[in-house]
């Protein structure tokens, strides 16, 4: 057949999976079949089954699932703790079954040449009669099991496909795959619905289950590439993180606040910009629970609302660490501006972590979030998906026109990048470096501005103390060389008092 | 008579496998039970909800309903053996017929 090179335009069918149709560019294939693949346990049912549930909740639109494997019942059932009423769907025929599911305990001989004529006329019958506008099949490789013959099984499916198209039907066909990165589908199934395939992906890596969504191909339409991670949540379903989809749009204001410390707002040239994206990094004990802890008072003294996810201390812990430092966590949650979430990493993996905290600051709508620590997430998931997560997060965030500050805890007590570090420092606006400096056989304490994007800032190394009142920040250390690295390395005072005294430094002086 | 054999075959249309399948039925039963069987054709794409109710895929389907146990024979019926085998009648052909269990 040759192509009418005036064919109009593949619509799309918006799917109504939170996270998808940004992936797939608005959706799927419109009056076409799709081909979802995956390993057992990949999540096929639930995508063919939210498919349809979203287009009953979102659209007004029917959906027929038939079913090869398990029987309706069990569907009903499971599809229930994610929040979908199938039984009041059924009885408003807004959602139909076709039972093609094995009959267990009933014997069947094959006595010569068939057809799956009676599936067709099922099919199409339940379309019909509900209006459907929506269907799925779950899962192929079952109804393969069920007859020897797959030549006759894969002709016939391409039957159904063929009438479905005909009858302006959007579809989804599950099939299975026995590898993760392998052949489309078993039984050859892509051979009929090749036009249109997406696979789905539950990959053990380093001990983490990680599941993604990638779109392999959409025939004569577009769509984003690459594997995109997503979850599974009660109530909701699906829910697909769109990273590389996200829009690349966030203001940025000049605005500044302050960081709850006049010495680091004088520091970073007058205070945080207000839809940056503060990193604070240091080893543990160091001052980075104390400077967020004055970030957040900081912004609930000037009356603006203040979101803090802490992953490493216990409430108790925070809110006594607080008060030492002359911060009533207490009376400003009671005011409402302040809200402290106290989570364990391993109650979670880092998807669900991830749209908790969306979901939060969503609720809440705060001026500032700040997360302790974000190394600390690192623990409950693989490297690439931390990078992600913080993307996600991050561009999350400042799409809100929030202030964040984020704190990674560095591995070795003197100095050191952390993995956090690494994958991050690109994606913040501002990078302070909190570290311990030995001097004469005493430990103290340094903090410098590493960066501050579009805005000058003090490019000193500072010594800074910690008592009642919180974080004082004072002279620079001036015989010390190779802080940063971990390595300090002191040179003569003498000699340093005597290059002063040449330069005359006068900003000096003055602190 | 209690014994009597009620079957059910459900066929999409007047197509030639149907035929076929309707004309090897009869001709196993003629020569196996007589008289004593019911033959009830069904055409699902004019009774879709009756292809729904006992949940047929392929066509031509057989049901033996009575006696019990109820089996299914998929296909044209052109496998004699497997017909009787489901139909539990003797496997070699007596062709009078008169003997059932």
């Amino acid at each position: 057949m040759t192509q009418n090179p005036r064919q109009p335009a593949i619509e799309k069918l918006p799917t109504g999976i939170s996270g998808f149709d940004l992936i797939a560019n608005g959706g799927i294939p419109a009056g076409r079949t799709t081909l979802v693949s995956g390993t057992a346990g990949s999540a096929k049912t639930v995508f063919a089954a939210q498919f349809l549930a979203e287009g009953i909740r979102k659209y007004g639109e029917h959906g027929v699932f038939v079913t090869f494997e398990e029987p309706p019942s069990d569907i009903r059932r499971n599809m229930e703790s994610l929040g979908w009423d199938i039984p009041t769907w059924e009885s408003e025929e807004r959602w139909a079954f076709v039972d093609a599911s094995p009959q267990p305990g009933e014997e069947v001989l094959f006595a010569g040449n068939y057809d799956l004529g009676a599936l067709l006329a099922r099919i199409e019958n339940a379309v019909r009669r509900i209006g459907a506008k929506r269907l799925s099949m779950d899962s192929l490789g079952a109804i393969f099991t069920q007859f020897a013959d797959s030549a006759v099984v894969r002709r016939e499916l391409f039957r159904v496909v063929s009438a479905l198209k005909r009858m302006g039907v959007t579809a989804i066909m599950t099939g299975e795959r026995t590898q993760e990165y392998g052949d489309i589908a078993r039984y050859g199934v892509e051979e009929f619905v090749a036009d249109n395939v997406i696979i789905l992906r539950n990959v053990l890596e380093d001990e983490k289950r990680r599941r993604t969504i990638e779109i392999l191909k959409f025939r004569g339409t577009s769509h984003q590439k690459g594997e995109f991670p997503f979850t599974i949540m009660s109530g909701e379903g699906m829910v697909v993180i769109p990273l590389s989809a996200i829009e690349l749009k966030q203001r940025s204001s000049d605005i500044r606040v302050t960081s709850g410390n006049p010495e680091l707002d004088r520091m970073c040239g007058g205070g945080f910009f207000r839809d940056s994206i503060l990193l604070v990094s240091g080893a543990t004990g160091t001052g980075k629970t104390l400077m967020t802890t004055e970030f957040m008072a900081g912004g609930v003294n000037r009356g603006e609302r203040c979101l803090l996810f802490a992953f490493e201390e216990s409430r108790e812990q925070l809110f006594r660490n607080a008060t030492g430092w002359g911060v009533d966590f207490d009376q400003m949650e009671r005011d409402g501006l302040l809200r402290v979430v106290c989570e364990y990493p391993e109650t979670a993996g880092l998807e669900d972590h991830l749209i908790a905290m969306k979901k939060m600051i969503q609720d809440f709508r705060p001026n500032r979030v700040a997360v302790d620590s974000l190394s600390a997430l690192e623990r409950v998931s693989t490297i690439r998906g931390f990078r992600e997560f913080v993307i996600s997060l991050t561009s999350f965030i400042k799409h809100q026109e929030i202030a964040g500050l984020f704190t990674a805890t560095t591995p070795s007590l003197m100095g050191g990048e952390s993995v956090t570090e690494t994958h991050i420092s690109t994606l913040t606006d501002s990078i302070i470096l909190l570290r311990y400096v030995e001097m004469f056989g005493e430990m103290r304490r340094g903090l410098t501005v590493l960066k501050m994007r579009g805005s000058m800032h003090d490019k000193d190394i500072r010594e800074f103390t910690i008592d009642n009142r919180g974080m004082h920040i004072g002279r620079p250390f001036r015989q010390v060389t190779g802080i940063l690295s971990g390595n300090p390395i002191h040179i003569a005072p003498g000699e340093i008092d005597r290059l002063n005294q040449l330069f005359n430094d006068d900003n000096e002086q003055q602190s | 008579m209690t014994s009597k054999f009620v079957l059910k075959l459900y066929v999409t249309g007047q197509t030639p496998r149907t035929e076929r399948a309707i004309q090897n039925l009869r001709r196993i039963c003629e020569q196996n039970l007589g008289s004593q069987y019911q033959l009830f054709v069904i055409d699902v794409l004019e009774q879709p909800h009756l292809a729904e109710q006992e949940r047929i895929l392929a066509t031509p389907t057989l049901i033996k309903e009575l006696p019990p146990p109820v089996r299914r024979i998929i296909g044209d019926l052109s496998d004699t053996l497997k017909v009787l085998q489901g139909l539990d009648l003797p496997v070699h052909p007596s062709g009078t017929g008169g003997t059932q269990e």
